[in-house]
């Protein structure tokens, strides 16, 4: 296997993914990149974990209510997930189509929406925005269930243009007007939910999805220059044929897999940082009918996104569930895989419940000298657990390549945690510090023992926080 | 650091989850009061009394002394606009003090950004706990956060000369290096942030000896780690710490839950005031402590539901002790949706601790000019 193959195959698994073993990788690199990609791109193809044994296990997930456990099973999808592609666009439409907890009425009900990212997260935007309206733990996130036919709330008419398709602005022009808002919330009054089924005594259900026929405006509306007597269905029609949603989309998933970008905000202003890339993303959305999966076929085979390597900040979930996968712990379930999830909190994601509708900034914004201590000190613990299975097969994996040179052995090191590169001085640094510790012998604890310790001072090092 | 004046400390303790003010500041005097709670009650006899409308929950004597001695001003009624009765957004609003839109940075943040624009001392503020709170967020300030301070540091699962050699190789590492970018730059600058304030800090508790003994609770235990890092003399003027994660959030059984709470973080404040005492360093220190809203008025056969209106208190020797406000209307047609009226905003109170006390210019903090108090002593 060529080393190139391999190196690819990681940034590809890390990317579309959280990462994989040496022995993953490995096997994937020999089936092809190609091949590979759609995989990939056919989740269904893959098994689904099994819920009936997680939930006999894990006994708070049949209800689902506390954040807490909400995050246990999304932490424990992460890591176990066979359909790691499915996963990351759930992970992505999460920080985008944005629901939080601290305005839900219970966990279930993001829950459910995040199950429904699953099913739609690679298919048409256009399906995907239509549900995401019907959404009940939307529908009460963004107030559409406090519009009226004669009193519209703007808030998700605006969110579903600004934050959700559109972007306020783009090449240096607004994207809509302020009546664009007001006419989007029109056509979505009476999209609304029904009543909850009371708690007690059979516990929290979530909410359905109502239309009330009698709270719509049924009047004439003008959106982005088209008129007619729109309800929310046309609206979000209009909105899929609109160029400035394929660019807002291309540029999303720029910033998700392939580098980081701005902040959305500056998205009006600033231009993205490879246009022939992100025109290449638009064409794609439009020759497939606004197929995310097409975008994505398309973006994994492009030489930007080969050429992308390590240009990203690891999220705080790609980097706990990305460390879980590699030392191959909580493959099932078990005790203690709460404080695993709350890692990701510590390091600054809260996931499901995102600081505000915009998400969580990303990229060097993650880092704080607070969260990259919690992220430098989590996963050097476990990457030094020399207990773990895959810690395990990493030290019988060199021991049995009879690898005891110090450059060699930190290199292959390297190779192990993701064929990750550092620059010269400090991988010297590193070299120094292997021989200052003596002849390695394999078979030994000894090298068991400095196996872990170099994994512990490269999963420390600046170059390792991306991904 | 060097100057021969102290510098003025403010310690935040946050009580998350939402303290019950009804059973903390107890209106025994009020009749309404007994109507409303049928079972979630502090019975008359057992208040600790400051006046004869209101009294102290009789879990809190330690704080009653320091009430006593004066050194505890009771805010009362506080609140701000339209309560949000979400744990979360709740407390993003008195973090960012932004009750309209939702705020990224937090009030503390931009108060250490105003003490030390330069960021020369990364250990200005420091949090006690896991995850940073927003209050203490914003960008370019450096904030340590401290889970356990006896052991704080930059990979400290690594044990013994081990560990001193590979924190030599981060620190050879992490060393500004010309053409790495400027995302390699920044993290190269935090990570050195970190590790050397992580050396700082790590000095503390080697430099702490005290005859106090505080419990073993999460609250006390930090407490006891603000009082190490205080008395060593880092040049922090920010100290921060949360009791455990929503155990404040007494929906059942609150009777004996909420005792317990407030017995603890009751003994562990005045132990903290009896040892920063002792070595004569609590003359420059004044404590916040506050939660992100008060619970229903009527209790619920067991606990109580989220509500707004709460109460706080600030802590000090230069604290002018007493009631501050007052104590909201318990009458049906006073309350809001059942909960007691806020008529004392928090950014009041910020503003106070800022300018009375920091010698800050609260406006641009809290976002706005807010009535301010007179508990703080000339």
């Amino acid at each position: 296997m060529a080393h190139q193959d391999i190196e690819l195959m990681a940034h590809l698994m890390r990317r579309a993914g959280f990462g994989a073993t040496y022995e993953e990788v490995e096997r994937r690199a020999a089936n092809g990149y190609e091949a590979t990609v759609e995989e990939l791109l056919s989740p269904m193809e893959q098994p689904d974990l099994d819920r009936h044994l997680l939930d006999r296990y894990f006994v708070d997930w049949k209800e689902m209510n506390a954040l807490e456990v909400n995050q246990a099973y999304l932490t424990y999808r992460m890591i176990n997930t066979q359909r790691p592609l499915q996963e990351k666009m759930t992970l992505f439409w999460h920080g985008i189509l944005c629901t939080g907890n601290s305005k839900c009425e219970h966990g279930r009900q993001i829950q459910e929406q995040l199950d429904m990212f699953r099913v739609l997260g690679m298919g048409s935007l256009r399906d995907l925005l239509l549900e995401l309206s019907r959404d009940p733990a939307m529908v009460f996130y963004l107030d559409n269930c406090m519009s009226h036919k004669d009193a519209i709330n703007e808030n998700f008419g605006r969110e579903l243009l600004e934050l959700f398709s559109m972007g306020v602005g783009m090449d240096g022009h607004a994207n809509y007007s302020e009546d664009d808002v007001k006419e989007c919330a029109r056509a979505f009054t009476g999209w609304t939910i029904t009543n909850a089924i009371p708690r007690y005594p059979y516990g929290r259900y979530a909410s359905q999805f109502a239309f009330n026929a009698a709270d719509h405006d049924e009047g004439e509306k003008t959106f982005l220059g088209e008129t007619g007597n729109f309800g929310g269905e046309e609206i979000i029609d209009i909105i899929a044929r609109q160029p400035a949603t394929a660019r807002f989309v291309a540029r999303h998933l720029y910033n998700f897999f392939v580098a980081d970008e701005p902040q959305v905000p500056a998205w009006q202003e600033t231009p993205p940082r490879d246009p022939e890339a992100i025109k290449m993303l638009e064409d794609a959305y439009f020759e497939s009918n606004y197929n995310l999966s097409a975008m994505l076929r398309t973006l994994f085979n492009s030489d930007f996104f080969k050429n992308a390597r390590f240009a990203k900040v690891k999220s705080p979930a790609e980097t706990v569930a990305g460390t879980m996968r590699l030392v191959q712990d909580f493959t099932h379930p078990k005790p203690g895989l709460h404080p695993i999830a709350m890692e990701i909190r510590y390091m600054g994601q809260d996931l499901l419940n995102p600081p505000t509708v915009e998400g969580w900034h990303t990229g060097a914004e993650w880092i704080d000298s607070g969260t990259l201590v919690e992220r430098i000190n989590f996963t050097a613990d476990q990457i030094g657990n020399t207990a773990l299975p895959g810690v395990r097969a990493i030290i019988d994996r060199l021991s049995a390549e009879g690898v005891t040179e110090p450059q060699a052995f930190v290199d292959r090191c390297l190779d192990m945690v993701g064929s990750y590169q550092l620059p010269d001085e400090t991988r010297d640094y590193l070299v120094e510090h292997v021989e200052k510790g003596g002849q390695l012998q394999t078979g030994t604890d000894d090298y068991g023992h400095r196996v872990g310790q170099t994994l512990q001072l490269i999963v420390a090092t600046q170059e390792y926080q991306f991904a | 650091m060097t100057s021969t004046k102290k510098d003025p400390v403010l310690v935040v303790l946050q009580l998350s989850g939402g303290n019950d003010a009804l059973n903390t500041l107890v209106p025994y005097g009020d009749p309404l009061y007994a109507d409303n709670r049928p079972t979630v009650r502090v019975s008359d006899e057992q208040v600790l009394p400051l006046n004869d409308y209101v009294g102290f929950n009789p879990s809190m004597a330690p704080l009653k002394e320091l009430y006593d001695q004066g050194k505890v001003a009771v805010l009362q009624g506080i609140g701000y606009p339209n309560p949000n009765r979400s744990h979360f957004r709740s407390m993003d609003i008195w973090h960012t003090c932004e009750p309209d839109k939702v705020g990224l940075e937090g009030w503390i943040g931009r108060a250490i950004r105003d003490v030390d624009p330069q960021a020369e001392n990364v250990l200005t503020g420091v949090n006690f706990g896991r995850g940073l709170p927003r209050s203490m967020a914003a960008p370019q300030v450096p904030v340590a956060s401290v889970g356990n301070l006896e052991t704080y540091g930059v990979l400290t699962g690594i044990q013994d000369e081990e560990r001193d050699e590979a924190l030599e190789l981060f620190s050879r590492m992490y060393s500004p290096a010309v053409g790495r970018g400027n995302v390699v730059d920044y993290l190269s600058h935090t990570g050195m942030d970190a590790l050397k304030g992580a050396d700082i800090l790590a000095t503390a508790p080697g430099m702490y000896s005290s005859t106090v003994e505080y419990g073993n609770d999460t609250v006390a235990q930090y407490m006891r780690n603000i009082a190490m890092v205080h008395l060593a003399g880092l040049g922090t003027r920010f100290l921060y710490t949360t009791a455990p994660y929503n155990s404040f959030d007494t929906h059942a059984g609150e009777l004996s839950a909420h005792a317990k709470l407030w017995s603890d973080t009751s003994r562990a404040i005045s132990t903290f005031y009896q040892d920063i005492s002792e070595k004569s360093a609590s003359d420059n220190v004044v404590l916040l402590v506050f939660t992100e809203f008060g619970r229903r008025v009527h209790d619920n056969g067991s606990g109580t539901d989220h509500g707004s209106g709460g109460v706080a208190f600030v802590i000090g020797d230069r604290v002018k002790g007493g009631l501050y406000g007052e104590y909201p209307s318990l009458a049906a047609d006073k309350l809001l949706e059942g909960d007691l009226h806020f008529n004392n905003d928090f950014r009041g109170l910020y503003s106070t601790l800022l300018e009375q006390w920091m010698g800050l210019d609260a406006k641009p903090i809290v976002g706005g000019a807010f009535e301010q108090m007179d508990f703080i002593a000339a």
